[in-house]
């Protein structure tokens, strides 16, 4: 009998050993010390986000063990790099460890290199067929993945200290939400990698990842656009803090399948073939990146109008913003009843996915480039 | 399905259209933009309001129509595979599945059969399958197991949501009102009059379910109807309350950003003991009787304004004063009554108290609060009009300060921008002076002495022999002054290029530009002088000052107008843009978004699976079958292991 219950699969609780609950709980008591400390200045909602987040990073953490390791490293790094400020912005430039690692716009600046070496590595690992190299450049993902978010945090943190009422989480403008899109399909990618077993894929998702960064790059330098702006009074909600991480889940997720339908391609028609995953792994690949990005960009969409109700007075205003989520969203919808209903497979449909990170990239940025809106946060 | 993709596209690219364009300006706009004939075109074409056009709605119809059909089509057959366990499924139907295995299991008889399925029941428990048993016409028997067919919910949800979500945007659409219009119920209205004046086939009654409608309140005025845009017109929405604005508030960053938008309200309501007093926001509307009030926008309430006017062309330095209010309107010149041909209407516009702009010659600095501006036109007796803008304090461009006034003749033009650079006190008043005193013909000769004298002095003790101070060089500088005087750089260039030869013309501008500028710095001096002024010094910032000086004379030629309107002091007064709405449609929005956001997690995250156990008692064998209805990498992967598992579970004792 024994034996004939080997193909009972753990639940989730039964799997978890004593490391995952003590990040758990250091998640939980992270969260009680903010909310002793700055209960005040939080509105109910905000309440429930901070312990909604304990929620969903434990149970992300239990499932996938790299990103609780993630996790707490981003905690220990970004408060020791809090640590050095002494309260003072202008240590950002005057301390060394912040000059040059951690302090914001370095943590930013060294994410920016990691990625584009990682990539370098991805493409090298796969040429060579390096199963050694490819784990460097992983780990070359994960690290930028690391600098990126302290970034953020740090960022956070500074934000506050040019005044406290200009303090709010930095994904409020093009520059901060760039750097969101980065981080997530960095992550979104390194969860397929390790389901799929496969580093073959990491330079063309880099690809995608390092257009964003020539992009941050080229905005930091000719734009000085990665100075930190008060909030505009319509972005005064907490329903910031969902509506825009939804969304970015959506825009890489559609990044990520289309860099896979590149592959997916060059594959089709022989090109690195014999190094890259097999065509019914792409396929899946890609299937899987639309629905996880259609599920959040849908969720996205409906924050935003639910917000919209409440800052425009209207939950759909046709305005130029919304009527391309609309489009983007018709897109993929398209998309998943051919290959669901339909059962089309192949090229057609990589091909449409990959024409789809054209929709998606004017609904992210060409929206704010060359139409104007109620959504113009974000000029160039 | 082929239609209802088609039909997504077309609704994309549609959609597309009205982002290209603006959508819902004012029509004049369009006018200049395309011309008359595109203009009415597009017009037809609805192509001005995209989404409320009656080709847009047909779409829109269409897909809904498509969806309805596809949900009564395909919802039965989706509730039948929802509930059934295919458990008539027959030993051959099994042998035609592309996933199945049949194993031999030794003496599969009696006892040893109760065994077996009492292990492949477990097994099919501990994956969280249900199943039913079928005793076949052999006698072998046949369990018939399915796990996530909540999956075909998700078809019904999907689609549901998507009806229910147009439903709800069908309520709060203008579908009743175009009706209304079509049967000649309603007409817009196109006028610009008081709302108590707009007739009743142009009003929307209390009782009308839903509307989306605007109102602007000056502080310290009420108002009980909305203003419903449709068109290049709009309704009068009636609304069941009184609302008055007691107090707008624009809070600001340190940097001079706008923090915060916040309007003190006060709802009067007969239904009401005692007015509700309120606070709204922008993100924190407040909602009455059904009628959500959002804060959408501010302008000006008729802030009162006190001018400075200035007589750019005058000999002296005289001024008047002039009064008014934003949104009024008053008048210049003409005779003592305020009359005649030369009578100047001014029409007040609008005023800024805070004008956050970079200055920065490159376009990197930061952008900081410059201060009030007024925006007002002047329109002549021919009715012609120029705007004007014009700021309240100096700016500071390049390290210097300069009073600005900005001009344009139409809409569509940039405003051209008079700088008129301060004095040592800040003020605008030496600039003023210096422009009395080079215009004044009578200072003409003295200042042509001075600038004789000046020019020798300069040759003095040097080997150039000095020039002698002789009357035909002073009255060719007078000659000059009067051209400058008659308008400008740009009269002398006349000048120049009728009177000099093409060689010599660069040389005579040089001498000329040389010698306009030592008789400005003169003029300058003697209108100090004149004011018991200390007096300038010959030296790079007086160059500077001088320079500036020419440039506003001469480009106050170009100015359109003799007045110049300096803000002296303001009331001010501001008004607060209220956006009401009453969506009875936003609920089923809502309820719609639930079902979608649902219906997808189920289609995409529950996988239908389904497996036959076929147990042969007569020859030993056990047969098992497993299909899904959508095949991919998952459910290869879980096939190959449930047959392995079986396997181990049946055979291998």
């Amino acid at each position: 009998m024994n034996t004939a219950m080997d193909y009972q699969a753990k639940t989730l609780l039964q799997r978890l050993n004593w490391q995952d609950w003590l990040y758990a709980i250091l998640l939980a008591a992270g969260a009680i010390f903010a909310y002793s400390k700055y209960a005040k200045y939080m509105d109910m909602y905000e309440v429930v986000f901070l312990f909604g987040a304990v929620a969903v990073f434990s149970y992300l953490g239990w499932q996938w063990k790299a990103i609780g390791k993630l996790v707490l490293a981003i905690a220990i790094v970004s408060l020791f790099s809090i640590s050095l400020y002494h309260g003072d912005q202008a240590r950002a430039t005057q301390s060394f460890l912040l000059k040059f690692l951690i302090s914001s716009q370095s943590a930013i600046m060294w994410m920016n290199v990691l990625f584009v070496l990682a990539m370098v590595t991805y493409w090298f690992a796969m040429f060579k067929r390096s199963v050694f190299v490819g784990s460097v450049a992983t780990a070359l993902t994960w690290s930028a993945a690391l600098m990126g978010f302290v970034g953020l945090m740090v960022r956070w943190y500074e934000s506050y200290l040019i005044a406290p009422e200009v303090g709010h989480i930095p994904i409020s403008n093009l520059y901060e939400v760039f750097i969101l899109f980065c981080l997530i399909t960095a992550l979104l990618y390194l969860h397929y990698e390790k389901h799929f077993n496969t580093k073959q894929l990491g330079g063309f998702v880099l690809l995608v990842i390092n257009a964003a960064v020539g992009f941050i790059l080229w905005y930091t330098f000719d734009r000085h656009a990665n100075n930190i702006q008060p909030l505009v009074p319509a972005l005064q909600s907490y329903w910031m803090k969902i509506h825009v991480p939804a969304n970015f889940i959506g825009y890489g997720s559609f990044s990520l399948a289309a860099a896979v339908s590149g592959a997916y391609l060059l594959a089709n028609k022989g090109i690195l073939a014999s190094r890259l995953p097999s065509l019914d792994v792409l396929d899946d690949l890609v299937y899987k990146s639309i629905a996880v990005g259609f599920a959040f960009f849908t969720i996205a969409t409906i924050l935003g109008a639910i917000w919209a109700a409440e800052a425009w007075g209207g939950y759909w205003s046709w305005d130029p913003k919304e009527t391309w989520a609309l489009i983007v969203w018709l897109n993929y919808a398209a998309w998943l009843h051919l290959r669901m209903v339909k059962g089309l497979r192949g090229p057609v449909l990589a091909w449409w996915a990959l024409v789809g990170l054209i929709v998606t990239t004017f609904a992210f940025l060409g929206v704010n480039m060359f139409l104007s809106g109620l959504h113009s946060y974000g000029t160039l | 399905m082929r239609f209802a993709v088609s039909m997504l596209s077309v609704l994309g690219i549609a959609s597309i259209i009205g982002t290209v364009l603006k959508q819902n300006e004012p029509y004049s706009n369009y006018i200049i933009k395309f011309g008359q004939f595109w203009f009415g075109f597009f017009e037809a074409l609805g192509l001005f309001d995209v989404y409320h056009s009656s080709w847009f709605l047909v779409i829109l119809l269409f897909l809904i129509t498509s969806c309805s059909l596809c949900i009564y089509r395909n919802s039965p057959l989706m509730i039948k595979e929802w509930r059934t366990f295919k458990e008539h499924a027959t030993e051959k139907s099994l042998n035609a599945f592309s996933h199945q295995e049949t194993y031999t299991v030794p003496a599969l008889e009696n006892i040893n059969i109760a065994n077996t399925k009492q292990q492949l029941l477990m097994f099919l428990n501990a994956k969280g399958f249900k199943y039913k048993f079928k005793t076949q016409r052999d006698g072998s028997e046949l369990i018939a197991a399915k796990a996530g067919t909540h999956q075909r919910l998700g078809y019904i949800f999907t689609h549901t949501a998507m009806v229910v979500i147009f439903f709800g945007g069908l309520l709060d659409g203008n579908l009743p009102l175009k009706i209304q219009e079509i049967l000649g119920q309603k007409r817009i209205e196109t006028l610009d009059i008081p709302a108590s004046k707009v007739p009743a086939i142009s009003r929307l009654s209390v009782s009308n379910p839903s509307f989306r409608g605007n109102m602007t309140l000056p502080e310290g005025s009420s108002g009980n109807v909305a203003f419903v845009r449709v068109r290049d017109g709009y309704l009068v929405q009636d609304l069941p309350f009184s609302l008055a604005l007691k107090d707008f508030r624009i809070e600001h960053y340190a940097t001079g950003q706008p923090k915060s938008f916040e309007s003190d309200i006060v709802i009067s309501d007969p239904d009401l003991k005692t007015p509700i007093a309120k606070t709204i926001s922008v993100n924190h509307p407040f909602t009455y009787k059904g009628v959500a009030i959002y804060q959408s926008d501010f302008q000006d309430g008729g802030t009162k304004l006190n001018f400075k006017v200035w007589d750019l062309f005058a000999k002296d330095n005289h001024t008047q004063t002039l009064d008014g209010a934003i949104f009024q309107k008053g008048t210049l010149g003409g005779d003592a009554k305020g009359e005649g041909a030369n009578v100047i209407k001014v029409e007040y516009n609008d005023f800024r108290k805070f004008n956050i702009i970079n200055l920065s010659p490159d376009g990197k600095g930061k952008p900081h609060n410059v201060g009030p501006n007024v925006t007002y036109k002047l329109r002549d007796a021919q009715g012609q009009a120029r705007e004007y803008v014009t700021y309240m304090q100096p700016m500071q461009i390049d390290g210097r300060h300069y009073f600005i006034s900005g001009m344009r003749e139409t809409v569509q033009d940039d405003f051209h921008y008079l700088r008129i650079p301060v004095d040592s006190d800040l003020s605008i008043d030496g600039f003023m002076n210096f422009r009395a005193t080079l215009l004044d013909p009578a200072k003409f000769e003295e200042i042509a002495h001075r600038l004789a004298l000046n020019v020798s002095d300069k040759t003095k003790g040097s080997d150039v022999q000095a020039l002698p101070v002789n009357k035909p060089f002073e009255n060719s500088v007078v000659q000059l002054l009067r051209t400058f005087a008659d308008g400008g750089y740009n009269k002398v260039a006349q000048v120049i290029e009728k009177n000099v030869p093409e060689k010599e013309r660069e040389v005579a501008a040089k001498t000329y530009i040389k010698m306009i500028n030592i008789a400005a710095f003169e003029a300058y001096n003697m209108s100090l002088a004149a004011n018991k002024k200390p007096l300038l010094l010959n030296n790079a910032e007086t160059q500077s000052l001088i320079q500036d000086s020419l440039n506003g004379f001469s480009d106050m030629f170009f100015y359109g107008t003799p007045y110049f309107l300096q803000l002296e002091n303001f009331e001010h007064k501001e008004a607060s843009g209220f956006q009401l709405t009453k969506s009875p449609g936003e609920k089923w929005v809502y309820l719609g978004s639930a079902l979608l956001v649902l219906g997808i997690f189920s289609m995409m995250y529950i996988r239908e699976r389904r497996i036959w156990l076929l147990l042969k008692p007569g020859s030993n064998q056990v047969h098992f079958g497993m299909a899904s209805n959508r095949k991919n990498l998952d459910f290869e992967q879980e096939f190959s292991l449930y047959r392995e598992q079986i396997r181990n579970l049946i055979v291998s004792k």
